[in-house]
């Protein structure tokens, strides 16, 4: 099969880009922005205390209106039922910030500031007390709406794209340099990005170790998860000369068996990582916490040093061969097994830093979040270019950012969506990708 | 102590359970696709979303009787089929791999999110869409059968329906595969190249393999539903690999594998997980829970899809020379 090279060779791509986002843009914004998915009920069977309430316009429920609650070790949010009900279930006994999403109200209503000097009265504090329950009611009337500008909001989201189109470059890069040398599309890639996270939390927080040893050992073990992988299971089968699409499929059936194998030992709930839900870390900087301003600067370097490795550097050229014909690459004196087997150290722990960034961006460990983002990471590599690094990089912004602004238009359980069509549209129009070559797609 | 008459019967249940004919339908559809044409299709899950949601809205939105209702899901996994083909049939086996379990994906977040409560219901499904189905039923009310196969009129009228549709399906795909058109199929799995130089149109054999396979799939999709109720979350891209593990179970080409591919996974899991089950309740496995039982067939399927993969590639009936891999 073909190879490509990580050039950059086309111009045409930033107007391409454009043209397919204001199409897509245009398709989406049609439906009209609706409550994320969620229940009325939240995380009560899980959690020993609750947060509750009923969202009424002069005696009347309303339905649909979006509740979110945060603080320490939840953060969640209900849509009310039909008689205007929520509940969320929160861990401790503490004070929680709970806010009603007023775009959710009917048109007019918005919440009333009784004593008027309260300049967000949707948002209100409640603690939980001795009966392990709190109510938390808002009074809803006709009038002015305590809103964000749309500029501020656009900045938000563009922050927020941004720290996810990194943290997803992370992944991406590596399923597209094992793509490269490899020719496998790794679907339990997915499961190498939630090992990451799982392990992180094994150490932080049931083994108890500080923060910055865990993460250090959580990455070593990921990048010796990566190298496993090929050991035990790729390497002997490039050796029996299994063809690509039965690897393919045997990846599939490793997801799987991985992902519930997680499920297993850590169960179906979601647990937060240490900081991940301190609101305390808030910069008040377009609503980023130190903890996205870290991971996005984390995310940055890594890049730049994995840009450096595969520019600068012998094996990094030598990847870049293998990539490019693993068969040229092998009589040119390149051990092309060692190349694959870094190649998959780097993707395992790549793989391992993205999953603990996602976990504190989505936030939360839970056994199926790396299979959550896998589509999007396929996503970003196909628009970048299959195989192509720096590809994977653009496409992963460019999805990152196409997830996040979707939302300022479209309702944010379909933000997905969105990146998903420009996956099956940048596939008509320019099937090799932004950086791809036309060769490798026969 | 284990009951074991109990377990055997549970899992015996699955040899008629309507599951598995749906099961069985996706997977022949499956087998078109990927077994005869060598398509990699992955959204599968998709087209019996689409089948399941055409008839479960038609019926409930727009009050269609059950036969407009299924016409109505079959001609949407059309459409379906040829907007996901028009890009992705002229590229590799991998891309349309990615594209199809995208746009899966994309019907069921379509069918989760709460712009279009009214008509999908969205995460809470539908249901009380059987009437008209129910009113064509001609047995009459009552029990029938013997030991664990004993059910109402209603459980054996979609047993019947689902099995019927099973095995015409089967004579559809045996006779087809059979004829000059599956000649070429078979053809273009194997050199899409040499068929091209024969003067076939490839493009427009793979989308009518395409059309053919998700129209199976969409019917799939409507057995599934008839006995319960539509949830989206059961149309994830798990439901899809499933189907792949049974698929490759019975062999990818041929017509009885996806059939008895079916039957032998479900028994299989059935007991498998009854008796996992059973065993924490008696206490032989003491570091499991009952919860963790239950995830335990998950691990087993993922692992029976590599092992088959790389040990037996042609499943249990398949002929090693008809490879839906070759390349």
């Amino acid at each position: 099969m073909a190879h490509a090279a990580t050039t950059p060779t086309s111009r045409r791509w930033p107007r391409l880009v454009a043209t397919l986002l204001a199409l897509l843009f245009s398709a989406v914004a049609l439906m009209s922005a609706a409550p994320a998915h969620a229940a009325s009920q939240v995380g009560i069977d899980e959690n020993d205390y609750r947060v509750s309430g009923i969202v009424r316009l002069d005696g009347d429920p309303l339905e649909g209106i979006r509740i979110t609650v945060e603080g320490p070790g939840q953060s969640a949010e209900a849509i009310t039922n039909a008689e205007g009900r929520w509940a969320i279930g929160v861990p401790e006994r503490d004070t929680y910030v709970v806010t009603l999403d007023e775009s959710t109200l009917p048109e007019g209503i918005a919440v009333v500031d009784e004593t008027g000097e309260d300049e967000t009265p949707n948002s209100r504090e409640a603690t939980v007390g001795p009966s392990g329950s709190v109510v938390a009611n808002f009074f809803i009337g006709e009038g002015e709406r305590a809103t964000t500008n749309v500029g501020g909001q656009i900045l938000d989201r563009l922050f927020l794209g941004l720290n996810f189109g990194l943290l997803l470059a992370l992944v991406a890069i590596g399923l597209s340099l094992v793509f490269g040398t490899t020719g496998l599309s790794n679907f339990a890639h997915a499961e190498l990005v939630a090992f990451g996270a799982i392990m992180l939390l094994v150490l932080s927080v049931f083994l108890e170790l500080p923060l910055p040893l865990a993460i250090l050992i959580a990455l070593l073990l990921s990048m010796a998860m990566g190298w496993a992988n090929d050991a035990a299971l790729w390497k002997p089968l490039r050796r029996r000369g299994v063809g690509l699409i039965p690897m393919m499929i045997v990846s599939i059936g490793l997801s799987l068996a991985g992902r519930y194998l997680y499920q297993f030992f850590i169960g179906g709930e979601t647990r937060q990582l240490p900081y991940a839900t301190t609101t305390a870390l808030n910069t008040g900087f377009y609503g980023l916490s130190v903890i996205d301003i870290a991971s996005m600067a984390i995310a940055i370097i890594v890049l730049l040093a994995v840009a450096f490795f595969l520019l600068r550097t012998r094996l990094g050229k030598a990847t870049r061969a293998v990539s490019d014909n693993p068969a040229l690459a092998a009589a040119s004196g390149i051990d092309v097994d060692r190349v694959i087997r870094i190649v998959w150290v780097m993707a395992g722990g790549l793989a391992g830093l993205g999953g603990i960034l996602w976990a504190y961006f989505r936030p939360g460990v839970s056994w199926d979040m790396g299979f959550q983002i896998l589509l999007l990471t396929f996503a970003a590599v196909v628009l970048g270019g299959l195989g192509t690094a720096f590809g994977a990089l653009i496409g992963s912004i460019i999805v990152g950012l196409f997830v996040e602004m979707s939302t300022l238009v479209i309702a944010a359980d379909m933000k997905y969506v969105g990146a998903l069509v420009v996956l099956i549209v940048v596939l008509l129009v320019r099937p090799q990708g932004i950086l791809g070559r036309k060769e490798r797609i026969g | 102590m284990i009951d074991w008459i109990q377990l055997l019967g549970n899992s015996a249940q699955q040899i008629l359970s309507p599951v598995t004919a749906a099961y069985a339908l996706a997977a022949l559809g499956l087998a078109i696709h990927f077994g005869y044409t060598g398509l990699l299709n992955f959204g599968q899950a998709g087209f019996m979303a689409l089948g399941a949601y055409g008839y479960g809205i038609s019926t409930l939105t727009f009050g269609f009787p059950w036969w407009a209702a299924l016409l109505v899901g079959v001609g949407v996994s059309i459409i379906f089929a040829l907007i996901l083909g028009v890009p992705t049939l002229r590229l590799r086996a991998d891309y349309l791999a990615i594209v199809t379990i995208a746009a899966a994906e994309i019907a069921r977040l379509f069918f989760t999110t709460n712009t279009f409560v009214q008509y999908t219901g969205s995460a809470n499904g539908l249901q009380g869409y059987k009437g008209s189905f129910e009113e064509v039923n001609p047995i009459p009310p009552g029990r029938y059968g013997f030991g664990p196969f004993t059910y109402n009129e209603y459980d054996w009228w979609v047993r019947i329906f689902g099995w019927g549709l099973v095995i015409i399906a089967a004579l559809i795909t045996w006779r087809l595969m059979k004829s000059p058109w599956g000649r070429v199929i078979k053809g273009i799995r194997e050199d899409e190249d040499a068929v091209r130089a024969l003067g076939k149109n490839v493009y427009f054999y793979k989308m009518q393999a395409l059309v053919l396979g998700g129209v199976f799939g969409s019917l799939a999709g409507m057995v599934f539903v008839l006995p319960r109720a539509i949830v989206p979350s059961n149309f994830q891209p798990t439901l899809t690999f499933f189907i792949y593990a049974i698929l490759l179970l019975g062999g990818a080409a041929t017509v009885l594998g996806p059939i008895v591919g079916a039957i032998v996974f479900w028994v299989a899991l059935s007991f498998f997980s009854g008796f996992v089950a059973r065993a924490v309740e008696v206490g032989w496995l003491p570091f499991m829970s009952t919860v963790q039982a239950g995830q335990l067939q998950f691990i087993l399927v993922g692992i029976v899809i590599m092992l088959l993969v790389i040990f037996r590639p042609q499943g249990m009936f398949g002929n090693k020379k008809e490879l839906a891999f070759v390349k």
